[in-house]
C-alpha cells in the first residue's frame, strides 16, 4: 500500500465532493433533520393519559376516588359516563386511554367485608400506554387504600395499622426515567449509520455511472489503496456529522453526558469505519447510484431502528431474533453510546462491545476491499 | 378514453410482471419487514434479570425474594454477597432490578416499622425500568398489606383486618398486552407508504430521465389518462400488500381480526390515494431517479415517526403534533387499528375517513395539476 496513491485517491474524491455541493448539503442536513425529528418525536414518556370516570355508586367514597385520579399528574379526566355505552364509545373512539369504574356497592363492601375494588378498565390496543397507565393506576388506588385504612382507624380511635412500606426504589442512571435520555444516545447512532452507509454507497458506483472506471481500472493503485483512499475523505465527512450530532444530543436536548471525550471519539470512529465499509461495500458490489443508496437505506435504516436495542430491548426478543441482533453493528455502538452517557463508562468497561465493533469493522474491510475488481466485464 | 388507459394499464402490469427484480423488491423486504416486526417489536417486559443481596437471612428476607423469584417475572441471576457486587452487576447491565435487603429487616418490620430493603432499578432504558417498576410495586405492596395483615393479627386480635382498595384491571381488545397486535397490523400503513410512494414515483421520474415520456405524451393519450393508467396498477399493487400483510397477521401471527373487512377496504382505498398522490407530487418536482430517491426519504421518514406507529403522538411537543394532522398514516392506523382489534365501524371512525379522503382529493388534485404544468 503506498501512500502516495492513497492520498492521490483521496485528494480526487475530495475534489469530486467539493464540487457536488448539492449532495455535500444533504449529507449536512439530512443528520441536522433527523436529530430534529427523532429528538422531538421519538418520546415514550406516558403523561396526563385521557382517562374516562363511570361512578356508579355516586357516594362520597367513590367521588374520593375519582378525585385521587384527578389529583394525579398521571391522568386526566376528560369525560364523565352515565353507562357502559358511554365508556364504550369514549374508548372506541380513541378519547379515553382507560376508565375508572367505581362499582354500586363500593362503600358497602369497604364497610362490611373491609375489602373493596375499582375497576380500570383499558384500551389495550397499544398495549405499552395501557401497560404503564396500569401501572400509574395501581399506586393511585393504592394511596388512596392506605388513606381509607388511616381515617378507619382515627376514627375509631384506634391504632394507625402499620402496613410497612417494604421498600424504598433507587432508579439509576436515568433517575427521572426521561426516555429522552436513552433515546438521544439511540437517535445518534441510527443517524451515523443511515448517514455513513449513505457516503461511501455513491463512490464507486458514480465511477460506473460517469465512465470513468476505465480510467480508475487502468492505474496502478490496489484494491486496499482505493478502499482506504476512498474512504478516507468521508470518515472526516462522517466525524463533522458525528459531533454535530453529538452536540445537538448533549446541548439541545440534554441528554446528560457523563463519559470522556476521547472515550466517544475512540468508538464513534470504529462506528464510523463499519459504516463507511458497508456503503462501500454495498457501492463496489452495485452498478447503479440509486440503487446502491436504496440498498444502503434498507440495509442500515430498518435494523438499527429495530434491532439495535434502540427502541425494543433486546432481552425481550425471542433468541431466533436476539441472535440476529448481533449482526447489526448499531447494537455494539447504541450500548456503548448508552453506557458512555448515562453511566460514564470508560474504555475500560466497554472492552466487549469494542472488540466485537473492531471485529466486525475488519470483516467488512476485508469483503468490502475484495468486493472491488478491477475489470470491466 | 376507457381503451387507452386500460392499454397503458396493460402495459405497465406486464413491465411489472417481468420485472423479476421489481416483484423480488416489493415482496421480500415487505416479508422481512413484517416478521421482524412480529418476533422482534415489544414493548413488554416479560423477564427482568434480578440480582439479589440478602443481608438479614431471615424467614421475612427470604420470603421476599422468593415472592419475586415466583412472580415468573424476575429470574434472579445473581445472589450477591456484598453491594459492590450489586453494583457492578448493574452497571454491566447483567442485572436491570437489584433487591438489597440489610441486616435487621426482619426485626423492623415485625415492629412495624418501615423495613429499610432497597430496589434498586437500571433506569437507562426508561420505558422498561418504569413496566419493571410496575410489576415491582405490585409485588411489594401485596407483601407489605399480607405483612400488615399478619402484624395487627398478633398485635390487635380483636380488630378486624384493616380495609383495603384494590384496582381489578380489565384490558379491552388486547387481553395479554401483547405488542404484536398493536405492531403487525400497523406495518400495512408502513409498507403501502414505502413501497407505494417509491413505485409512484420512481416510475414516472424514470420515464422521463430515459425520454419515453415524451414519446408517450406525443401519442394521442391525455396526461389525465396517463396518471390514471399509472395509478391504477400502483394502487393494486397496495391492495395486494394489504392483503399479503393482513393475512400473514392473521393466519400465522394469529391476530384477531373482528371489524368489518368493508370498513377497512374503504380505508385502504382512500389511504392508498392518498399515498399514490404524495408519489406522484415527487415525482413532479424531481428530475432524476437520485433526487427522487432523496425527496422520498425526507417525506416518508417523517410521515412514520409523526404516524403514532410506535411512538404516542400525544406525548410529543404540539407543534409535531399539529404535523401529523396533515399525515395521511396517522388516521389510516387509527382505522387499522380499530377495525383489526376493536371491531369499530363508520360510526365511529367517519372523522377519520373524511380526513383521509381530503387529504387524497388535496394531494391528488395537487399532482395532477402541478403534473401537467411539468409536461409543458
Amino acid at each position: 500500500m503506498t501512500l502516495r496513491r492513497v492520498r492521490a485517491i483521496a485528494k480526487k474524491e475530495i475534489i469530486q465532493v467539493l464540487r457536488d455541493p448539492r449532495s455535500l448539503m444533504v449529507v449536512l442536513l439530512m443528520p441536522l433533520m433527523q436529530m430534529a425529528l427523532l429528538g422531538y418525536g421519538v418520546n415514550l414518556d406516558i403523561k396526563h393519559v385521557p382517562i374516562c370516570v363511570f361512578d356508579r355508586e355516586g357516594s362520597q367514597q367513590s367521588q374520593s376516588v375519582m378525585k385521587a385520579f384527578q389529583a394525579s399528574l398521571y391522568f386526566q379526566i376528560v369525560e364523565s359516563e352515565r353507562d357502559y355505552d358511554g365508556v364504550k364509545r369514549a374508548i372506541d373512539a380513541g378519547h379515553c386511554k382507560m376508565a375508572v369504574v367505581v362499582p354500586p356497592d363500593f362503600s358497602q363492601n369497604l364497610a362490611s367485608t373491609n375489602s373493596a375494588s375499582v375497576q380500570a378498565i383499558l384500551d389495550a390496543t397499544d398495549d405499552n400506554t395501557a401497560n404503564v397507565a396500569l401501572g400509574y393506576a395501581r399506586s393511585v388506588v393504592g394511596a388512596f387504600s392506605g388513606n381509607v385504612q388511616l381515617q378507619r382507624t382515627q376514627s375509631l380511635g384506634q391504632q394507625p395499622p402499620v402496613t410497612p412500606a417494604v421498600a424504598q426504589y433507587r432508579v439509576w442512571y436515568n433517575e427521572d426515567l426521561i426516555s429522552r435520555n436513552f433515546i438521544m444516545p439511540g437517535v445518534v447512532a441510527l443517524v451515523l449509520a443511515l448517514v455513513g452507509a449513505q457516503l461511501t454507497s455513491l463512490t464507486i458506483s458514480r465511477e460506473w455511472e460517469r465512465g470513468t472506471m476505465e480510467v480508475l481500472v487502468s492505474t496502478p493503485v490496489t484494491r486496499m489503496e482505493l478502499m482506504t483512499g476512498k474512504i478516507l475523505p468521508y470518515f472526516f465527512i462522517g466525524m463533522l456529522d458525528a459531533s454535530l450530532c453529538l452536540v445537538i444530543a448533549v446541548f439541545w436536548f440534554e441528554a446528560p453526558f457523563r463519559g470522556a471525550v476521547t472515550t466517544l471519539f475512540l468508538t464513534t470512529s470504529l462506528f464510523l469505519i463499519v459504516v463507511l465499509g458497508l456503503g462501500y461495500f454495498i457501492s463496489a458490489s452495485i452498478r447503479s447510484q440509486v440503487g446502491a443508496s436504496q440498498i444502503a437505506l434498507v440495509v442500515t435504516m430498518l435494523p438499527t431502528t429495530l434491532l439495535s436495542g434502540f427502541a425494543f430491548p433486546i432481552d425481550q426478543m425471542p433468541p431466533a431474533i436476539q441472535a440476529l441482533t448481533y449482526l447489526v453493528p448499531a447494537r455494539y455502538y447504541f450500548a456503548i453510546l448508552k453506557s458512555v452517557f448515562l453511566k460514564g463508562s470508560a474504555l475500560g468497561d466497554l472492552v466487549a462491545p469494542i472488540a466485537l465493533l473492531a471485529t466486525y469493522a475488519t470483516i467488512v474491510g476485508l469483503l468490502a476491499a475484495r468486493a472491488f475488481r478491477k475489470t470491466l466485464g | 378514453m376507457w381503451g387507452r388507459i386500460f392499454n397503458l394499464v396493460l402495459k405497465e402490469f406486464q413491465q411489472l410482471r417481468r420485472d423479476r427484480q421489481a416483484k423480488f423488491r416489493l415482496i421480500v423486504p415487505s416479508l422481512i419487514q413484517l416478521f421482524i416486526f412480529g418476533y422482534a417489536a415489544t414493548f413488554e417486559v416479560y423477564h427482568v434479570a434480578t440480582a439479589v443481596l440478602d443481608l438479614d437471612h431471615s424467614q421475612e428476607s427470604r420470603e421476599l425474594i422468593s415472592r419475586f423469584e415466583d412472580s415468573g417475572r424476575f429470574p434472579i441471576v445473581l445472589t450477591a454477597r456484598s453491594p459492590a457486587e450489586i453494583h457492578k452487576a448493574i452497571d454491566h447491565a447483567d442485572a436491570t432490578v437489584a433487591i438489597v435487603i440489610d441486616a435487621g429487616f426482619a426485626e423492623e418490620l415485625r415492629k412495624g416499622v418501615s423495613a429499610p430493603a432497597q430496589i434498586i432499578v437500571d433506569g437507562t432504558n426508561s420505558n422498561t425500568a418504569l413496566i419493571a417498576l410496575g410489576y415491582v410495586n405490585q409485588i411489594l405492596a401485596a407483601y407489605g398489606q399480607d405483612m400488615g395483615q399478619d402484624l395487627s393479627r398478633r398485635l390487635h386480635p380483636a380488630q378486624p383486618p384493616p380495609p383495603t382498595v384494590t384496582l381489578e384491571q380489565r384490558p379491552w381488545y388486547n387481553v395479554d398486552y401483547n405488542s404484536r397486535w398493536f405492531f403487525v397490523p400497523g406495518v400495512i400503513a408502513t409498507l403501502t407508504l414505502v413501497m407505494i410512494v417509491n413505485l409512484t414515483s420512481f416510475a414516472v421520474v424514470r420515464e422521463r430521465e430515459v425520454g419515453t415520456l415524451e414519446q408517450i405524451m406525443v401519442t394521442p393519450i391525455r396526461p389525465l389518462e396517463f396518471i390514471i393508467g399509472k395509478l391504477i396498477p400502483f394502487f393494486c399493487v397496495g391492495l395486494a400488500l394489504t392483503v399479503m400483510v393482513a393475512g400473514v397477521g392473521t393466519l400465522w401471527f394469529e391476530i384477531p381480526f373482528v371489524g368489518n373487512p368493508f370498513v377497512l377496504l374503504l380505508g385502504t382505498s382512500l389511504y392508498l390515494l392518498s399515498v399514490l398522490g404524495i408519489g406522484l407530487l415527487i415525482s413532479t418536482v424531481c428530475l432524476t431517479q437520485q433526487q427522487a430517491f432523496a425527496t422520498n426519504f425526507f417525506v416518508i421518514n417523517p410521515a412514520f415517526i409523526l404516524s403514532g406507529f410506535s411512538f404516542p403522538i400525544a406525548s410529543m411537543p404540539p407543534f409535531m403534533q399539529w404535523l401529523s394532522l396533515i399525515n395521511p398514516m396517522n388516521y389510516y392506523l387509527i382505522i387499522i387499528r380499530g377495525t383489526f382489534l376493536k371491531g369499530v365501524g363508520l360510526s365511529v371512525l367517519w372523522p377519520q375517513m373524511l380526513a383521509l379522503a381530503a387529504l387524497a382529493v388535496i394531494l391528488l388534485g395537487s399532482s395532477v395539476l402541478r403534473f401537467r404544468k411539468s409536461l409543458d
